[in-house]
């Protein structure tokens, strides 16, 4: 059993869900009992979708398991086939219906339906919604594909666009803006799916070049499936930010036979530049904790440190199919790995290393707000706000005009972090006042249930500071005078501070913190 | 169209209701919430206790989905996520959820009662959480009591969560001392500020003592025995009724608070039975009907004469019908509830003038397109099938929010009503 909270992800059927979603002319029977219809609202709600998920629910109840369940199944098939006339039809089991064991696969094999209906095995006590994601798009793409075929000698590049699922975070723009891309080095887009495509469009997979790779969570084992299949190479390029971008033009255009270079000369983005306007020199070597899956949370650290100048000091991820590239990642930054889908450990981990900055997910925007650290969303678990009404891709040179845009906003401006500094006595500028970029309420701290070691907040950590030498049971004890110049420092580093300085002592078996200390250990951890 | 009745006037209530129409039963696929979801108010209601669901994945999903946000600190419930090793034998569930209750209770010394709340998994594959309570509780009584429920969807929808969390608080709840005097229990969970409203009324008509179910801190649980009589709050609780009942209480039968006819009449079956004199009932509930009478006046103008559809959603659907259509003259076409406990919503059935289509369980397709073929006015349904529908050209009133809105009493009726005229007011304002 695992104690949990939040989680980052879902089951696997919701991964399903997803794809079956993003699609059109396709129709998901879940034996599942009632209850399991709340996926529905996560896409008419929080996607604002204004068509219900393409599932139907088996519906079953307590007394229906000493009946017939199966026959349950077989009536929900057949009458969704009837209702919905959809091309084909993927049927599977929540996590209650695969103990049940009723074989849905088999089941609507008996069933006889004329179109493809493809079986769904999900171990939803094993694996978790992206997973449950990529095992159903490489499904239908092995069902559907076809026998392997070659294309005509001589055609225009053509690739597939892979990966888009309902849901993603800002999958919908990032399609638009990379199909954009593809068009102007001359390549054409065969098919894009899962999000638009219709079952009949998956036949036409092996009608292209090779495929772009957009979201490996997703797209990865249906990219290798056809890889083999059809000798169709993959892009391994994700287009996050300049740089990236400008690499995936190259890996394409190398792919496709074309000349990248007028698409990377004629290429636009604003960030280059704003990142090397004088006002962006407040952001060098700001702190940033970085969290999500590991294809975004990958792509934000190096941007954050490459096209930003920001010191990455965590990168995590909740996908454990990708921790080893995650841990690369974070190495070649010079940064903490973190591979945990505890939301609770996450949180310890940003208190701890007292980030200026946090990039994740949903979750991590509310263990910032609860620390009263700046925060922007680059990965889901996403939120209605997530969806946002105007275009606003990740990926490509505007992807990166928006990352410069949404994670500069959430930060205060140079001159006004400078004014924050000189006038410390400020009476606006003390630890109960919210940073008025944050809202004007005082901060209040939060309740905290127990002071266990996981849960770390800017309380707590206070409070654990102001216990001198409790970790190694040293004594280090703050003089008044250095405890009052420590006031001086801006509320919101003066937690980092004091942390700093106690190790600083403790690390030299100091029992008396002094002013001089304080600034001993500023000039050995001083940036 | 049905015009608002003026209350107190013998003859007016309508006598050929909805008590004896036919019920259309229906079961296919329901596009309705599991029991597990109550959690989302109750861990908020009761301030020290808390909700441990064994189950999977899922349902720690749901729980999220349905809390909307994450905007708690730590919220007072978690999932124990069975995992392969649980359901292969390899772990002993009982080592297992100690294991789990052991360390949660460490982490969270406030609390004082912690409910196992079974799921779908935890009761197909039958691991015994009430056993489990009763051990768990030896081992840290009496610091926290630890009760079980299920929530699960295979047994519960929705409100019964609420029904099956308080009907297992029922046995625990101390005996009245015998020689006490009567008292009235107010069950099902309300609003704090609606609950200390209703707490003032019942001063004033001179009832007392009067208790709450369920109570705010887990030691303030109310006392029950063979002279409490007492009140439903909500028409979800049918197992808290029995259980109340097998205490010997005995339940007042009356329409729910909604709206002010409801309120009163719910009122009134507790002076009735306290015997409070007709005169001093109306000193105390004159100005809270007038400003109900106002507040609802605002509405009747936006609402009057407007069909509405009702989908299965929280049980409420009944009273709301009865509500919307005595008291703000619309006109309900179909009123589907989950299921329908007669003897709970009997009077409330005897108030709902005839016309509307009662049905009981979903077929969600099938009752779309009756829905569609309906053209109603205003459509009450859940969460999912909101947006799809308002994207089809129709108004909705997603229900949920009957569940998390202060309704109930005199000064919630005009919010009430409010809540069904602001989709309609807004498709007017709007202008693109």
């Amino acid at each position: 059993m695992d104690l949990t909270l939040w989680t980052y992800e879902g089951p696997p059927h919701v991964g399903a869900m997803r794809v079956a979603t993003a699609m059109r002319g396709i129709h998901y029977v879940l034996h599942a009992p009632q209850g399991d219809s709340y996926a529905d609202l996560l896409f008419t709600m929080i996607e604002r979708r204004g068509a219900r998920p393409p599932v139907t629910y088996t519906t079953f109840e307590a007394r229906d398991l000493g009946a017939d369940t199966a026959e349950l199944f077989k009536t929900a098939i057949r009458e969704a086939y009837d209702r919905f006339a959809p091309e084909a039809i993927i049927v599977g089991a929540s996590c209650t219906a695969e103990l049940l064991q009723d074989d849905p696969g088999g089941l609507a094999r008996a069933v006889n339906l004329p179109i493809p209906v493809i079986p769904l095995e999900l171990p939803a006590y094993r694996k978790k919604e992206n997973w449950g994601s990529a095992e159903t798009f490489c499904r239908l793409t092995r069902a559907l594909a076809g026998a392997p075929r070659h294309r005509e000698f001589g055609a225009r590049p053509r690739c597939n666009i892979l990966g888009p699922t309902a849901l993603g975070f800002r999958h919908r723009d990032d399609v638009q803006e990379i199909s954009r891309l593809l068009g102007q080095i001359g390549i054409d887009i065969g098919v894009t799916a899962p999000l638009g495509a219709t079952p009949h469009d998956l036949t036409r997979l092996y009608d292209a070049d090779f495929n772009v790779v957009l979201y490996p969570e997703v797209a990865l084992p249906a990219a290798q499936w056809l890889e083999k299949a059809y000798g169709q190479p993959f892009t391994r390029t994700v287009p996050i930010g300049v740089g990236p971008t400008r690499a995936f033009v190259a890996e394409v255009a190398a792919l496709a036979g074309v000349d990248a270079s007028p698409t990377l000369r004629d290429a636009t983005s604003r960030l280059p530049w704003y990142s090397r306007s004088v006002d962006s020199t407040y952001l060098t070597g700001k702190r940033v904790f970085v969290f999500g899956d590991a294809t975004h949370a990958i792509a934000a650290a190096r941007v954050a440190r490459a096209e930003f100048g920001f010191r990455v000091v965590g990168l995590g991820t909740y996908s454990r199919e990708f921790a080893r590239e995650v841990r690369e990642a974070a190495e070649a930054c010079g940064a903490e790995p973190l591979i945990t889908d505890d939301y609770l450990e996450v949180e310890a981990k940003v208190g701890e290393l007292r980030p200026e900055l946090v990039l994740g997910t949903q979750m991590e925007r509310h263990i910032a707000k609860r620390l009263g650290i700046p925060c922007a969303v680059i990965s889901a678990p996403v939120h209605v706000q997530d969806f946002p009404a105007r275009y606003s891709p990740q990926m490509g040179f505007e992807g990166a005009n928006v990352l410069f845009d949404s994670w500069v906003h959430p930060l205060m401006m140079g001159l006004e972090e400078h004014l924050l500094t000189m006038f410390r006595e400020d009476k606006e500028f003390h630890d109960g006042a919210t940073p008025s970029h944050l809202g004007a309420k005082t901060r209040v701290a939060p309740p905290i249930a127990a002071p266990a070691a996981k849960t770390l907040d800017v309380s707590a950590a206070e409070t654990v500071a102001a216990t001198p030498g409790v970790e190694d049971g040293s004594q280090t004890a703050w003089s008044a005078d250095a405890e009052k110049e420590l006031k001086k420092i801006p509320f919101f580093v003066r937690g980092r501070a004091r942390g700093n300085t106690e190790r600083f002592a403790r690390e030299r078996g100091l029992t008396a913190i002094t002013v001089g200390t304080l600034y001993d250990a500023k000039a050995h951890f001083g940036r | 169209m049905n015009a608002p009745v003026p209350l107190g006037q013998e003859g007016t209530v309508s006598i050929i209701g909805c008590e004896a129409a036919p019920i259309l039963r229906e079961r296919g696929q329901r596009e309705v919430f599991c029991g597990l979801t109550g959690i989302v108010w109750l861990h908020r209601k009761i301030q020290d206790a808390f909700f441990l669901v064994v189950g999977s994945r899922t349902c720690a999903h749901l729980l999220q989905s349905a809390a909307g946000v994450m905007i708690f600190a730590e919220p007072r419930f978690a999932t124990a996520i069975l995992t392969e090793r649980d359901l292969a034998g390899v772990a002993d569930i009982d080592d297992e959820l100690d294991g789990v209750v052991s360390r949660l209770l460490e982490r969270r010394p406030d609390i004082k009662l912690l409910f196992l709340v079974g799921s779908c998994p935890s009761e197909v594959i039958k691991i015994d959480l009430k056993r489990a309570a009763v051990r768990l509780s030896l081992n840290h009584s009496p610091r926290v009591r630890i009760l079980a429920y299920s929530g699960s969807g295979i047994e519960t929808t929705f409100t019964q969560g609420e029904d099956a969390c308080l009907a297992a608080l029922v046995p625990s709840l101390p005996s009245e001392s015998p020689d006490s005097e009567r008292s009235l229990l107010v069950a099902g969970a309300l609003a704090d500020v609606v609950e200390d409203q209703f707490a003032r009324v019942f001063d004033a008509l001179g009832i007392g003592p009067v208790r709450f179910l369920p109570m705010r801190r887990a030691a303030d649980c109310p006392q029950v025995g063979p002279k409490t009589l007492f009140l439903l709050a909500q028409p979800f609780l049918g197992d808290t009724a029995r259980a109340l009942e097998e205490r010997g209480a005995k339940r007042l039968s009356a329409p729910f608070p909604l709206g002010s006819e409801g309120t009163t009449l719910w009122l009134q079956a507790a002076a009735d039975a306290f015997a409070v004199p007709a005169e001093r009932f109306d000193a105390a509930t004159a100005e809270g009907r007038a400003r109900a009478e106002t507040s609802l006046a605002r509405h009747r103008q936006t609402l009057s004469g407007k069909r509405v559809f009702f989908f299965p959603d929280s049980q409420l659907e009944i009273p709301l019908a009865r509500f919307l259509s005595r008291e703000l003259a619309m006109d309900p076409i179909e009123v589907g509830a989950p299921y329908i406990n007669r003897q709970l919503v009997a009077s409330e059935l005897e108030l709902l003038p005839e016309g509307p289509t009662l049905s009981e369980g979903q077929n969600v397709d099938r009752q779309l397109d009756r829905c569609r073929a309906a053209r109603p006015d205003l459509i009450v349904c859940g969460l999912g099938l909101a947006n799809p529908l308002e994207a089809e050209g129709f108004a909705t009133k997603w229900s949920i929010e009957l569940i998390f809105t202060p309704i109930q009493g005199y000064e919630q009726a005009g919010d009430l009503a409010e809540l069904f005229a602001r989709p309609l007011v807004r498709r007017d304002l709007l202008e693109v």
